[in-house]
This record gives structure tokens, sequence and C-alpha cells, in this order.
């Protein structure tokens, strides 16, 4: 019984941080959304050189014999930097040993392949695109896609979940920055009450989403059951980042919109909380919910 | 990172369950706050004593079997899985025994944790006060000093006092100094309830059950022998222990995964009835999976010489709220029938009401969360009109 993180897992997951904070991970997502590429596949290049396309790769097929913990310590921190290209694709649902950028469409859960103007799709023929509001995805249409065993689609749903996180994670650090420094009244906006008890439900509820996150990658519970759970600690925070900043941000300009349209935007892909709900009670009573 | 139980944890796990299922009574005990269901709880914890299961973690001198945390847990789980009776015994156990065993003198660890372990004394705990709730430490009731009988004289009236219309003994927190203000100048002190001067009045809860009470001093003797800790240290000594890893801030995950275990069976037989309560069956069947795995997390923490600290706040906002979630789903699903008196998700939904306001209202817990975790600035305190922003 050791439901921790070994030091090797957050030694690797501060190298990832280290890197995408030093190749300023924003700036690259700010371009990505505009239609410059090149900053994130150089981004892309020095992440995959960690082995993360190849992190649950196993080590007799030359990959790096991952774990699924490993995996969700990775996709944490994709979340929490903003990390732009069809991570959970190529890392995830179909691991690259060449560190290659991939996208596929796997419906129901993904029925559009995400940034396949950048990407090489899997299978099937591309279709229209489509903006999504996130602003660093592209949807796409795609048909005649190969369908994804059950292991691939849940690892896909996994790292979802551990994205989340990670980025409800950014939302709570910042909105916490923000109002202890915005003063109005005459006093710091984080000693009032009503500011402070929905960033404590914010801190509660992402403490409580982890836990599932990591128990579903030991394979304790369903993955699903971590979707909801991280999709809605996820959501609570987007929500409530937005409404202690106040107009700021709501703004385009303020970074902090990048993580709430990333998070309004994972929420329902790789399956709805709704999808997931139902396949959790399915799982666990044998009834279709 | 595993989750995996060592072959003594799963010897323990296999002993502890199959005692359950051979001990467990077939039918619920009447209402541990009724003459008759209270005897009958004090019996099973006698019955619990005798295998050493009733304190599991403690000293084997005093009831024992020093479990390790991990088995604590376990056992907490098999206990709840068996649908074993509540614990009358459970705040002389869970909130006056650790700050015996870190405060108490030989003495008195030898005189109250053995009869505390097998059920045989129970302790009810006095802590609020009619002007005393969440702000605990405005507290007025007094001690004043005997030097002539070589003890204290307590006066005053605690408030919300869970068991105590029968328990037979009470701890609490009295102004000993009386030039003192809030925290400082406050003892803590043991006092049987049948002592001269204590009137008990019950208080009728919620559900019209006295599981409450209030206890009126009046020129009560405390000999020295029980005061618990240093005089005029009181508010440390009892807060000493208040993250405490066996206390209420670390409630077991075992009774909600249970209630959850027991939510889905009620979705099988009526969930085609009410299909609209689907998404709160299995929220409640998640947060009680999120709790139990949280849970195995502190363990492993505090197992390696952590400690609990704010992070109890965080706990224990979830569980209160996860077990009213999963109570509101199962009346849900028993529609009409919901109402009805006396059925186990009735009576578990009303307990799980004071969820929220015992042990540390949620609204303290979240300015804990807040201040103490998020780092956020203290709100300023004082009487009104005079704020003392800080």
């Amino acid at each position: 019984m050791k439901f921790e993180l070994t030091e090797d897992q957050v030694a690797f997951g501060e190298a990832i941080t280290d890197l995408m904070r030093a190749s300023d991970s924003v700036a690259v997502a700010r371009a990505w959304a505009s239609g410059d590429t090149a900053p994130g596949v150089a981004l892309w290049k020095r992440l995959a050189d960690l082995g993360l396309t190849a992190l649950v790769v196993p080590e007799d097929e030359g990959g790096l014999g991952g774990t699924l913990v490993d995996l969700v310590v990775a996709f944490e921190v994709l979340g929490r930097e903003l990390a732009v290209g069809p991570w959970i694709e190529s890392a995830a649902l179909a691991p690259q040993l060449e560190g290659e950028m991939v996208t596929a469409a796997a419906a129901p859960l993904a029925p559009y392949a995400a940034d396949a103007q950048v990407a090489r799709l899997l299978s099937g023929v591309a279709g229209a695109s489509h903006p999504s509001i996130d602003t660093t995805r592209s949807l796409t249409e795609v048909t005649g896609a190969d369908a994804f065993d059950v292991a691939a689609l849940d690892r896909a749903v996994l790292a979802c979940a551990a994205q989340l996180v990670g980025a409800g994670e950014r939302v709570l650090a910042d909105s916490v920055t923000y109002v202890k420094q915005r003063k109005q009244f005459g006093r710091e906006i984080g000693s009032y009450q009503a500011i402070k008890h929905q960033l404590a439900d914010v801190r509660i509820a992402l403490d409580f989403a982890r836990p599932l996150v990591l128990g579903a990658a030991l394979g304790e519970i369903p993955v699903s059951a971590a979707k909801v759970y991280a999709s809605d600690a996820a959501y609570l925070a987007a929500r409530t980042g937005l409404q202690v900043h106040g107009a700021i941000g709501y703004t385009a300009e303020f970074d902090l919109s990048l993580w709430l349209n990333r998070i309004r935007a994972l929420v329902t892909a790789w399956g709805t909380p709704a999808y997931h709900r139902g396949r959790v009670l399915e799982t666990l009573t044998g009834v279709a919910g | 990172m595993n989750l995996d139980l060592t072959p003594e944890e799963l010897a323990f796990q296999a002993e502890v369950r199959a005692w359950l299922e051979a001990n467990v009574p077939a039918e619920p005990l009447p209402s541990m706050d009724t003459a008759e269901g209270w005897a009958l709880h004090q019996e099973w914890e006698a019955k619990l004593a005798a295998e050493r299961l009733s304190v599991v973690s403690w000293p084997r001198e005093v009831g024992g079997r020093e479990a390790s945390l991990v088995e604590w847990v376990i056992f907490e789980e098999e206990y709840y899985r068996a649908g074993a009776p509540g614990r009358v015994s459970q705040n002389g156990i869970f909130l006056l025994a650790p700050i015996i065993f870190d405060h108490g003198t030989p003495e008195q660890q030898a005189r109250f944790l053995p009869s505390m372990a097998t059920g045989e004394k129970i302790w009810a705990q006095a802590w609020s006060e009619p002007e005393a709730g969440s702000d605990l430490a405005s507290l007025r009731s007094t001690a004043v000093r005997d030097d002539a009988r070589g003890g204290w004289v307590l006066n005053g009236q605690k408030t919300w006092s869970s068991r105590a219309t029968f328990a037979h003994w009470g701890f609490g927190l009295f102004r000993s100094d009386p030039t003192s203000e809030k925290h400082a100048g406050l003892t803590y002190y043991l006092f049987p309830l049948d002592a001269e001067g204590i009137t008990v009045r019950p208080i009728a809860q919620l559900d019209g059950e006295a599981g409450f009470a209030e206890i009126f001093f009046d020129d009560v003797f405390v000999p020295d022998a029980d005061v618990l800790g240093a005089v005029g240290a009181g508010w440390n000594v009892a807060m000493s222990t208040a993250g405490n890893e066996r206390g209420l801030s670390l409630r077991s995950p075992g009774r909600f995964c249970a209630a959850a275990d027991r939510l889905l069976e009620l979705w099988k037989d009526r969930g085609a009835d009410a299909p609209q309560v689907r998404d709160a069956v299995v929220d409640a069947w998640i947060g009680a999976q999120a709790y139990r795995l949280f849970t195995w997390g502190t363990v492993t923490r505090l197992a390696d010489g952590g400690e609990m600290g704010a992070a109890g706040s965080v706990n224990k906002v979830f569980w209160s709220e996860l077990d009213i979630a999963i109570h509101e789903a199962g009346l849900d699903l028993l529609g009409a029938d919901a109402e009805l008196l006396d059925t186990p998700w009735m009576d578990g939904y009303v307990f799980s009401l004071s969820g929220p306001i015992y042990a540390g209202t949620n609204e303290i817990q979240r300015n804990i969360v807040a201040e103490r975790i998020l780092g956020l600035p203290r709100e300023p305190k004082g009487p009104a009109g005079k704020e003392t922003a800080k």
C-alpha cells in the first residue's frame, strides 16, 4: 500500500514542466492558435525526445515501458502548461515510437480528428475542418476511420481526464494569485468569504479528482469514473476562475481564457460526462445506463 | 505506486470479515438514542472489545491490538460493509482518547482508556455553549480554583452534547482564568455526568430523538486528577489532536463505500421507475470511490511521517457533503416511500444532515482550506463596527 507518486515520477513531471516553461508554452499555444504551428512543432519534438509519445510502449518494443500512472503524470503537466497538438492521440490512443504527430477519429467518443492540419491521419478520409472553442484545437471530419480497441480508448480517456486535472490546477493557481492582489472596497478580494469559499471548493474538488485519475490508472475504478469527476472538477475551476477574475477573465487577451476554453473543450471530448456516467453504471450493475 | 495489501493485512482483513459475518446482529439494533437501544449498543461494544476489535489501533494493555493505520482503515471498511451497529462509544474513542494518549497522565490512561475500550463507560463531548459555537474560544463556562479540596468548581452551560443523555462521563473546556480572553486561560476537564450539580437535559433532534443534550453545571467539583493536560493550556490540548488521523478528520471511507454500494442495489431495484436519478447514483458512487482513494493517499502520507494538518478540512467538507448526496439519491429512488419514518435511508439521511455542522462547520472548514492551503488573506475578525483588518 503506497498510494503516492514515486520520486522518479515526480521528477519526470518536473522535467516536462521545466521544458515547457523554458519554451514559453503559452506563447507557443497562442502562435498555434493563430496558424503559426512552427514553434508548436518544435516544442513537440523536444517533448517527444523525452519519450512522451512512446511512454507506454513496452520496452521490448522499443518504448519506455511506462505505466498508466506515468501517463497520468505526463498529461497532468501537459494540461497545466497548455500543450498544443494531438498528444492524446499520439501518446495515449496510438502511442508513437518515433515521436510522430498523429491524429485519428474514434466515434462516438471522438468523432472529429484533432489537429489534422499538422498531424498524420491514422485512418479514414479527412473531410471539412471546423474551429473549436479552444482556439488551439481544430476539428476535422473523418469518414471510414478504423476502430480502436477498448484499451486504447481507455488510455485516451484517462489522458484526457489527467489533462483536465492539470488545466484545473492551473486555473486555480492563477485565480488564487489574482484574488490576492486585486483590491476592492479597500481590501484584497481574496479576504472575502464569498471568494474564498468558492476557491476552497475548487481546491477540494481537484484534491479528490487526482486520486480518482490515479486509481483509474491502477485499474481500481473504471476510467469513465475518473473522466466524469475530473471534468466536473476542472469545469468548476473554470467557472469559478472566470467569476473571481471578473471582466478581465472574460477577455481573449488574458491568458486565463486559453485554459477556460481548453477545459470547456475537453469536458465533452473523449466522451461527454453523460456518456461516461452511463458507462460507469453499466460496468457496475450490468444494466445499460 | 500501488494499493496492494501485505499478507498480514490480508489475514487481518479475513479475520475481521469472518468475525463480523458471524456476529453482526441480523436485524439493525434500535436507535442508540433510546434507553433500550443504548443498552444493546453497549453490549455490542463489549462483544467487539472481547475480540480486541473495538479499538484496533490502541496498545494491547488498554484493549487494542496495535493495528497499523492501514489495518485501521481495513477494519472500518469491513465494519461498515458488514452493516455492523453504529459506534455508541465514538466520541470517546475518536475525539477524547487521542488526547488522553498524548496529554493524559499514566494514571489517567490506566483509569479511563480500558473502560472506554469495552464500552462500559461512554463519553460525551461538551464543547459548544449557547453563545460559543463556531467561535468556540468565546466560551464562558467557568472553573474556579478550590485549594481546600484540591480541585476546581465548574459553572455554566454546555450544549449540543452528543450522547450526553445516556453517557457516563463528559469532557470539555472551561475558562479557568477569569481575566483571560479567547484561547488563553482555558482548561480541559473530565467529569462524571452524574456528579453533584450536573443536570442533563435531552434535546429532541430533527427526527425527534434525544441524540444530544444540554448540560448545566452548578458548582460541580472536579478533582485535580481529572484535569487533562496543563491548567490554562486547554485550547492547545484540545486542538493538538484536532487533525488526528484517527479522529473525525480522517473519517474512514468504509461507511460511504458501503452506503454507495447499497445505493447501487437500490438502483437495480428501483432505477427503472426513476431513471432521472441515474446521475445522482453514479456521482454518489464515484464520490465514495474518490474518498476511498483520497484516504489511501492520506494514509500513505501519514505512514511516512506526514501530518494531517489543514488537509483534514478538505476531507471533512467532502465526506459530509458526500454523505448527504448518497442519501438524497436513495430517497429520490424510493419515491413516495422516501418520507416513511424509520427506514435506513431516512435515518441515514437525517444523520447525514448534521455532518456539515458538527466537528467544525463546513464554513469554518472552507475558511481553513482557503487561508491555510490556498494562502488567501485572513478575513477581518472582531466585533461588528470595530473591524480590525490586518
